[in-house]
Parts: C-alpha cells; structure tokens; sequence
C-alpha cells in the first residue's frame, strides 16, 4: 500500500458517461493485482472531502487505468481533470481475484463492472501459453477454444456496452447481453450466463464477476446450482479505504468482513445477501 | 524537540497529536503510511465488554465538508482485544489511549477500566461516554449513572460525575472522559467530569445528524441518525473547548475537522492542549505528521519556545 501522487496522462470519454483515465505512477501500478482498487482523492477538499474508491482497470509496472461511470459529484470532478495535472492516490488496496487454473474461465460483467475484469482477463490470457501466441481460428483450435475466456458483459443498451474490442483483443471470447435487445442477447447478463452454462461442460469451470448487487447475487445462485465456484468483486461506499473505519462491511458466514480490506473480492458462496 | 512536550496528568507525550477512536482502527491499518512512532498517541477505536456486530449497512455518506457515521461500535470484545490487538500495539510502541464503551451499564466500565489496568503498554484510558449510535440500555439497576429519559451519559452532568467516579475507583490509569457535544452547556458537563477525577475531557464526539436520498425518501444511513464528523463541525467543537477552557481547569484534547495544522492549532489557540485528528486520517493518512511537523515550523517561525505557551492564548 502507498500513497503517491499520479500524472494524469489521459482522461477520456468512452462512452456517454463512461471515462477512462491513464495515470502515470510506479507504486500504484507495480504489483497491483486484478481486483484491487485505488483510494484516489478528486479534489482539494473544497467540493469533497473524502476520497474515492475505483477499481483497477490495468496496470502495466509503469502506469495504471481507472475505467469510471459518472456518478455523482466526486466522479464528475474527476472528469475534469487534464493531462499533465497530479492525483493523490492510495492503493493498492483490498484483495483481488485469485486466479483458479486450470480452469476454463467465465468473466461476467454488469454495466461498469467490467472495469477490474479486463485487467483480470488480461492476467488469465497470460497465464494461458496455448491462447498467448495465436489469434481467432488459428492452430490448436478445440484447446485454445477452451481454454480461452469466456466474457460475458451486460449492458441496459448497445450503446452503453464497455470494452467489447478490448477483451477481443486480449484473446477473449464475448459475448453480449443488452436489457433492450439492441446488441446480442436481450435480458440480463445472468440470463446469458444461465444459456452459455447449459451448451457447455462445465465442470472444470471458474466464475468471476462484478456488477450490481442483484445481479452478483443472482450470480451465486446460478454458480451454486451449476457447482462451480465463482469470485464476486463487491462495490461499496467507503470511507477510510484500509479497514480503519469499519463503514463498508458485508454479511458472510464467517461474520462481518470489510468489503476494503478482506474484499472486494469474496467467494459468492461466503456471502450472506 | 522540547518545544511539543505535554502532559495529561501523569500521562506524558513527546508531542500533542492524536488519533481520535474511531478513525485509526488499531493503527496497523495505517503502517504503511506513516511512521507511527512519530505520532503522540493513538486512542482505539472503542472496545465494550463483549463483541458487537454494529449497525445494519449503509453506515457511513458523504455531506457537506463532512461525513455521517454511524458504524455503532462494532469492535472484537475486550478479550479478543487483549488477545490479538494489544501485542501488535505493543510492537509498534505507540502511546495508547484505549477507548471503552458500554450501552450505558456502570459496572461494564468497571469491569473494562480494570481489566486494562495491569497491561503497561496502556498509557491511559478514554470513556466513550458519547457514542450517537448505540442503543441505550434501559434497565433499573442502571439508574444510578443512567439518565433517565434515554439520554446519553454524557447528555447528563450527574450520570457523568457518578460514571467517571466509578470509573477513577477502579483504574490508576490516566482517565481521559470523550464528550458529547449533543448538549446545551458543555461547561457543566466537563465540570462534572473534573470533579469526578478525570484527568482529562476529549472535545468533541460527533454531532447528532442526518441525510435523506431524496429519490428513495430514504435516510442515506440504515440507523436513521448518525454522527457528524469532518471540517463542518470545526467551529463548533473549537467554541466548545473555548468554553470549556475558561470556566473549567482541565486538560482538554480537541477533536472536530482538524485536517492541517492551521485547523489544529485554531484548537490550542482555543484551549486545547492536545488534539485529535479523526476524519482527516481518511482524507489523508498523512495528516498527522504532516501537523506535527506543521506545528514545529509555526513555533519556530513564532518564537515560541512550548506549545504550552499557546493553549489558550486567545486574544480578546
């Protein structure tokens, strides 16, 4: 954990009330894990006072991203920020996904709950020698296929779908749900897991997910009627950030845990909803 | 540094910042920010008799320079405290003031100040008699140090004089009393803890509030009201250690927005001799230091030769 200040090197609109900002910091970025999450400060104090939590979208060594839906005023303020300008950030902090190997790994997102999934989708690719090299339809297909991953994201409209291309590139399969129906599957993202689970063995399946709280919920439902295990990344107000301040704890069957420090990432199971 | 030394009846610190309960967990959650060692003390966050699982989610919102909370003293026990936290705190050697707490039953304080009577690495011990969020024991026996129409201890000047007796009876540790500022005379209340023995009165816990999600007509905390922290209540808690510091002879450490040095030395000016910083430390896990050092330059910078020379040093 550190509290460094970041370069803003580039803060841009993705979708209409989606953004993406790159921050340049060593610190922040080296060693964060998929899952993790920065405490980032959006101004002086003088419109807010507390900082605010985001989850880690990718960190490279060097610098490291925060996919952002603009919520309130805390995320619009950060909207405003231009390249060049300072952040003061702590992270990383919490406890991210732990990759389950060898399992074949489904990734399902809800809205701007793809935000840390792509750079968990990232990491898996990684870990994968036979999907690293070759691309779509090349050789060693019945394996690559898969052990490719699976990504499912869900979106109210087409318009609002995040990062479609670039867990295409990273060597993912995805499939889309839209409430609407204007791309893909139309229902919910839990819907389209419920189908994909029914085509195919899965056995030797791995969950991981983040979105909103239903859905999460229903998630664990399905993970457990199917027997496969699933890691849900939770989203909470929070104050402190590092466990002082006992304002964002969660229901398991081990008791209250803080979504801060023992989470954001939690077996779905653990979780008493 | 000679210049930051204060004391607090026999409790001596190498300089007058604090951690105020609530903010700072058991401090280890902040070792990876600061140097505790640097820091006067650190008070923890409140400990009662037996384990409490606090309030229903959502606990804590945002507002205006400030923040509600409402977490309802969720904490291990006593003895898990002893247990697993104390022997950490012992490690990092950090002066520690241990906040206790009961819903309101005078022999649970008994029983907390004596049980932390014997560890040395105690310096001293804060009464939470303030704490908004917890629900008020209503019990008979309790009569004697309980209010009776469900007010908080410290809402009462007697409740506070018969609690803190109790409290000094059964401890020779440094007995700091953390007020309410949910009152009409603050002045009464912190007299009532003097004459009780307390060595000390914290100024101030948080301030009875609320906030409603207009979409939901909701209140933004589960437990409806929560308490008031953060820059808001600043003048409000320097008013009150005004107040208190001229009509009442006591040491008093200042709680209330303190996030800089200016904020902080705004309280010794006013009559504290030690301060607190409690929602700051979310804001910037720094602050402390950042203040200690900030108190240094002002001194220096002042010719001033002792903090001391400071409190209280309004001019009127």
């Amino acid at each position: 954990m550190f509290q460094a200040k970041a370069k803003v090197i580039k803060n841009i609109a993705v979708t209409q009330k989606c953004y993406k900002i790159v921050l340049l910091c060593h610190a922040l970025s080296k060693g964060a894990q998929p899952g993790q999450f920065l405490m980032v400060k959006v101004d002086n104090g003088s419109e807010v006072l507390l900082r605010r939590p985001f989850g880690i979208h990718a960190a490279n060594g060097r610098s490291a991203e925060i996919l952002y839906e603009v919520v309130g005023r805390g995320t619009e303020i950060l909207t405003r920020k231009k390249p060049g300008e300072y952040l003061d950030i702590i992270g990383p902090l919490g406890k991210g996904f732990s990759i389950l190997d060898p399992r074949s790994s489904i990734l399902v997102a809800g809205g701007i709950g793809v935000a840390p999934l792509l750079f968990l989708a990232e990491e898996i690719v990684a870990r994968l020698p036979v999907c690293r090299t070759g691309r779509d339809g090349q050789a060693g297909q019945s394996r690559k296929v898969t052990s490719k991953p699976l990504v499912l994201i869900g979106a109210k409209t087409k318009k609002q779908i995040l990062c479609e291309k670039e867990f295409k590139k990273s060597g993912c399969e995805v499939e889309i749900s839209t409430d609407d129906g204007s791309k893909g599957f139309k229902g919910k993202v839990s819907e389209l897991l419920k189908r994909e689970l029914s085509t195919v063995n899965c056995q030797q399946s791995a969950i991981y997910a983040c979105g909103p709280k239903p859905m999460l919920q229903e998630i664990g439902r399905i993970a457990k009627k199917y027997k496969i295990p699933a890691q849900i990344s939770l989203e909470e107000h929070m104050a402190c950030g590092i466990g002082a301040c006992l304002g964002c704890v969660v229901k398991t069957k081990q008791g209250l845990k803080r979504v801060c420090k023992e989470g954001p990432v939690f077996s779905a199971e653990e979780i008493i909803w | 540094m000679a210049g930051l030394i204060i004391n607090i009846g026999k409790f001596k610190l190498k300089n007058p910042v604090m951690m105020a309960s609530g903010t700072f967990g058991y401090a280890e959650e902040f070792k990876d920010f600061i140097d505790l060692r640097k820091i006067g003390a650190v008070v923890t966050k409140t400990i009662t008799l037996k384990p409490r699982q606090g309030n229903l989610m959502p606990r804590t919102c945002e507002t205006p320079q400030g923040m509600l909370n409402s977490i309802g003293l969720e904490n291990p026990g006593i003895e898990s405290f002893i247990r697993d936290k104390l022997p950490i705190l012992k490690k990092i050697r950090v002066p520690l003031i241990v906040s206790i707490a009961s819903e309101g039953n005078a022999q649970e304080f008994i029983a907390l100040a004596r049980r932390l009577d014997k560890f040395k690495e105690v310096a001293a011990v804060e009464l939470n008699i303030s704490c908004p969020n917890i629900k008020i024991n209503r019990s008979p026996s309790h009569q004697a140090t309980r209010p009776q129409n469900q007010k908080l201890i410290a809402q009462d000047p007697r409740a506070t004089y018969n609690l803190v007796r109790a409290a000094r009876k059964n401890t020779k540790k440094v007995l700091i009393t953390k007020l309410t500022p949910n009152v009409t005379d603050i002045v009464e209340i912190a007299r009532a803890a003097k004459e009780a023995g307390s060595d000390a009165v914290s100024l101030i816990n948080t301030l009875n509030a609320m906030s409603i999600d207009v979409d939901t007509r909701k209140s933004k905390i589960a437990a409806i009201t929560a308490g008031l922290s953060g820059p808001a209540i600043r003048p409000v808690a320097i008013r009150m250690v005004w107040e208190v510091y001229r009509k009442v002879k006591i040491p008093i450490v200042g709680i209330g927005g303190i996030v800089d040095t200016h904020s902080a030395l705004e309280f010794f000016i006013a009559g504290a001799s030690a301060i607190a910083v409690g929602t700051g430390n979310f804001i910037n896990p720094k602050a402390s230091i950042e203040i200690i050092d900030g108190i240094k330059k002002y001194l220096i910078r002042n010719k001033i030769r002792s903090i001391k020379n400071i409190v209280g040093s309004l001019k009127i």
